[in-house]
């Protein structure tokens, strides 16, 4: 293999290892203030892209991705009040099997809402054609715009889980719901707003991909079986994490096809997930302490 | 207790009466099994919106021979156990006169002998050759065979003199079987597959796989699948600068798939029935008149594109017509002989001549090759 191969086939890594991570964060984000996994979180990324697709008929894109971004958070919202946040104490599992119903319901509604076409946004920067070309290897502009987007999306998150009070709230929330409760912080309201949070950064992630992916009604769960193989291999809820893991996965699925025929692929992720839930189930970067304190 | 039991009977006197009463107008079940959502969805979905629209208009001019059409969709996601289950539903159950679709080639195959056992007609709306080779009785398909979709290819290829080519494929039943018949019929069109990748159904980027067969240093990309994975394919070739002719299949007939690859689509060559390029069909064209009703009629119905797979369920349901009127009978043992014998009948994937042994009645004349100039539908220049 030539240098030049070997750098486009790190190319074609990175694009799948910034769209799996997108939507890895999304994951991690309502698991920091719940514990639960959202299975919904691919219908978010699918929304973002759809409704981004519908508004940009009518407003310049980078309205309508702000729009798109907007009423899927909305969404998130409604979507934790009227399923999780009138449970009394509900169990871990309770949670995920609503949210398993919530992404069915979701996708069968964008089904009778969009039909069954596929769309796409264009692309930001120049056409589906148009590639960056250094030396031999070949980079579309969508796949910067992917990698800038996760990038300024983990920082802007890390500040705001860290420096802000109400970011401070949602972690305390997690990390212990009674003496959080203790101390005034309503833990209802962080849970709602993680949804709300994890709906946006989903719906970002969703529009983004979307020049590249496309996206139909059924497209969220592939994206999401990827997105949470890529945050439980990170180390569930470190978003930073989830980047460097959707790296690792990524470029081993695109070298995976220069040795093997490109349909072991998806054995390559699944064994590599079950290789880290056998060895470190805290995950590559996750600590195995911490981890052992969680519930779930 | 007597009086009740006495009023019992009275009801069950006065619903028999209904029954035989309505007997006499007892409409025609016309089962049809497709995937109207799910992976299939592009396929199904039109279909099933395209027997609606006909069942209604066919009701108004009276339906089949003074009975009217009950149309039963049973959506099966593409799933070909719930196609299973769905066929012995049709057949058993509701006593269904004939089951169009299933939408793909998957399914229809799962439930070839279902329909054979139940001796009730399927007409089948999937592409696969193995639908109806060997012949099974009560089982015809209406969509052209993906074997005479490679040939096609290969003879444009031939044309073009390309010898060399990498070969992309999805991991369904459309994509398994274009596979086989593309690996079977190369040799004898003196064709190479240099590279040969399959890839998932799912796959949301391909920039690996194409970078496998630029490395092969082919001379042409043939793709055979019908997901959204087809227009990512054709882009992600061109993005890494490949920039050999791309060949699709007879899958690519959707003009969503043109729109979501953008530029990218350009010169891609594939072969299709004729209904994509009505527009620009010489008048004199045989299918010319009934291409142009199928499209007017489903765009200015449901506002959208047509495609070719809505085609596929509008001949289905044609050549039922057809040979209820031939025979003006509704026995299911005459209609099945009448369709055997149906000589020219113009639909919209191609004309079709039934026979004993061939049960799709299409030949290679079917298709055209055509290609994408700006964004639209075009025949390919000779």
């Amino acid at each position: 293999m030539n240098s030049d191969l070997f750098f486009q086939y790190v190319v074609a890594g990175i694009t799948y290892g910034t769209i799996y991570a997108v939507v890895a964060i999304g994951f991690n984000i309502i698991y920091n203030a719940t514990g639960i996994i959202n299975f919904a979180q691919g219908e978010f990324v699918m929304l973002g892209g759809m409704i981004a697709v519908t508004l940009s008929r009518f407003l310049p894109l980078p309205v309508a991705i702000l729009g798109a971004v907007a009423v899927t958070t909305i969404i998130g919202a409604v979507i934790d009040i009227l399923f999780i946040r009138w449970l009394r104490g509900p169990s871990v599992l309770r949670m995920i099997i609503i949210t398993i119903g919530v992404s069915i319901l979701v996708r069968e509604v964008a089904l009778h809402v969009w039909g069954e076409s596929v769309r796409a946004l264009p692309y930001f920067t120049g056409t589906s054609v148009t590639s960056i070309k250094m030396g031999n290897v070949y980079i579309s502009p969508q796949v910067l715009w992917v990698v800038g987007v996760s990038a300024i999306a983990v920082v802007a998150l890390s500040a705001f889980f860290h420096y802000t009070m109400l970011g401070r709230q949602m972690r305390a929330c997690a990390a212990n719901r009674d003496a959080a409760r203790l101390c005034g912080i309503s833990a209802k309201n962080m849970v709602t707003l993680s949804f709300m949070l994890s709906a946006g950064i989903g719906a970002i992630g969703g529009a983004v991909v979307c020049p590249i992916t496309y996206v139909q009604y059924d497209s969220g769960t592939p994206l999401a079986i990827k997105g949470f193989t890529v945050a439980i291999l990170g180390g569930l809820g470190n978003s930073a994490a989830a980047v460097g893991a959707g790296m690792i996965l990524g470029i081993l699925e695109s070298f995976s096809i220069w040795v093997l025929p490109a349909a072991y692929k998806e054995v390559i992720s699944i064994s590599l997930l079950l290789l880290i839930l056998f060895i470190r189930p805290s995950g590559i970067f996750g600590s195995a302490e911490a981890a052992r304190l969680k519930e779930f | 207790m007597r009086g009740k039991s006495g009023l019992i009977c009275a009801i069950l006197a006065l619903a028999l009466m209904a029954g035989a009463s309505v007997q006499a107008a007892e409409p025609i079940k016309v089962g049809a099994i497709l995937s109207v959502t799910g992976p299939a969805s592009f396929l199904g979905a039109p279909e099933a919106k395209t027997l609606e629209m006909l069942v209604e208009e066919q009701n108004k001019k009276g339906g089949f021979l003074g009975r009217k059409i009950e149309l039963i969709v049973k959506d099966s996601g593409a799933s070909a156990e719930k196609a299973f289950s769905f066929a012995k539903q049709l057949i058993e159950e509701e006593k269904v006169f004939a089951i169009l679709g299933p939408s793909t080639s998957g399914e229809s195959m799962k439930i070839k002998s279902v329909a054979e056992e139940g001796k009730t007609l399927l007409l089948s709306c999937a592409a696969a050759e193995v639908i109806v080779n060997p012949v099974a009785m009560y089982v015809f398909k209406t969509p052209q065979s993906d074997k005479d979709a490679v040939i096609k290819i290969f003879q444009q290829m031939k044309k073009m003199k390309i010898s060399r080519i990498g070969v992309l494929s999805s991991n369904t039943g459309f994509g398994n079987a274009g596979k086989a018949q593309i690996e079977k019929l190369a040799p004898a069109y003196g064709i190479l597959i240099l590279a040969n990748e399959v890839y998932d159904k799912a796959a949301s980027d391909l920039t690996a796989e194409v970078t496998k067969i630029k490395a092969a240093n082919v001379e042409a990309i043939l793709n055979w699948s019908i997901e959204p994975a087809q227009a990512i394919a054709i882009k992600n070739a061109r993005q890494i600068g490949l920039k050999v002719p791309i060949f699709q299949s007879h899958g690519f007939g959707n003009i969503k798939y043109v729109e979501a690859a953008g530029p990218a689509a350009e010169g891609v060559i594939f072969p299709a029935g004729r209904l994509l390029i009505v527009d620009v069909l010489p008048k004199s064209h045989p299918q010319k008149a009934v291409l142009n009703k199928y499209k007017k009629d489903y765009e200015s119905r449901f506002k959208e594109e047509v495609s070719t797979f809505g085609g596929h369920a509008y001949d289905a349901f044609m050549i039922l017509a057809k040979a209820i009127e031939n025979t003006n009978s509704t026995d299911k043992e005459l209609i099945r002989s009448a369709i055997e014998q149906l000589q020219g009948f113009v639909g919209t994937g191609g004309i079709f001549y039934f026979s004993p042994s061939d049960h799709n009645g299409l030949n290679i004349d079917a298709f055209e090759m055509l290609t994408v100039r700006k964004g639209k539908f075009v025949p390919l220049a000779k």
